[in-house]
């Protein structure tokens, strides 16, 4: 039965997202808490290959778990040796409580509105299928209604500025 | 086939995983790290409506490819600022920055 196997796979995935996202923000060490980020990033891409967005997938391993860890890894590295490296934190009980009653609250708000809502009952229940990837990529460097070129051609803009700002800011000042 | 509700559940709590860590943690990149958190539970909701409550789109996909992009470089430049702001109060902690608070 395949809603069984669909089941199980889509259990283990929110323990692994679940588990290593509570990990990450309650560890004490900066790089155990990138390392766990990596976790649950790799089983958010799990959860979109699940759902048939397997270039989404793709773009969210080589974006996100590839490219926006090892940033993270190289600025803990390479600030200096007896900074972030070790660093322990030591994260205070009052603002624990506070930081947990406010998620509790909103979590309820939310969780109440989304199950209460009608709109879930729109939800088709089809098989999911993959995507056809011409399809996928006729809508990315397309220029009709429901194609996107022009934000693709934006977003190269917008990573240029974020490249040169990025630079800008992170050089070190010139000896005067 | 999992139901919608799963889906929407799991990002709701991962979101308020989130948030729960950017107001514990006063540690720089930790807050950046749970930003990053948020940004994914709101990414896979992106995802997960345009899937399963309107198949035969693909809004929703293309809203999260461009998030995911757009939050590549804004990672890439807050980890620049948070690099030159321990360069030069030697702390990496969001207490130290008191410049612009008036």
């Amino acid at each position: 039965m395949a809603s069984l196997a669909h089941i199980i796979i889509f259990t283990i995935l929110a323990v692994v997202i679940l588990g290593s996202a509570i990990l990450s923000v309650m560890s004490k060490s900066i790089m155990r808490s990138v390392t766990f980020l990596l976790f649950v990033l790799f089983a958010i891409a799990g959860i979109y290959f699940m759902l048939g967005y397997t270039y989404l997938g793709a773009a969210q391993i080589s974006v996100y778990a590839g490219g926006i860890t090892v940033l993270y890894v190289f600025a803990i590295q390479l600030v200096s040796k007896r900074s972030l490296q070790g660093l322990t934190e030591r994260i205070k009980l009052s603002r624990v409580l506070q930081g947990a009653l406010l998620s509790l609250a909103g979590l309820v708000t939310v969780g109440v509105v989304l199950l209460k809502n009608q709109f879930i009952v729109k939800a088709v229940a089809g098989s999911i299928e993959e995507y056809d990837m011409s399809q996928v990529a006729q809508a990315i460097v397309g220029s009709d209604k429901y194609q996107y070129v022009l934000p693709f051609e934006f977003i190269s803009v917008f990573l240029l500025a974020c490249i040169i700002g990025g630079v800008l800011i992170a050089r070190k000042e010139d000896k005067k | 086939m999992i139901p919608v509700e799963f889906y929407l559940v799991l990002s709701t709590l991962l979101f308020f995983i989130g948030v729960f860590g950017f107001v514990t943690r006063r540690n720089l990149v930790a807050m950046l790290i749970s930003v990053e958190l948020i940004l994914n539970s709101v990414d896979l909701n992106f995802a997960v409506f345009n899937r399963l409550l309107f198949p035969g789109q693909l809004e929703g996909m293309f809203f999260t490819l461009f998030s995911i992009g757009v939050a590549a470089a804004e990672t890439a430049v807050a980890l620049a600022i948070i690099i030159n702001v321990y360069r030069n109060y030697r702390s990496d902690q969001v207490n130290s920055i008191e410049n612009m608070k008036f």
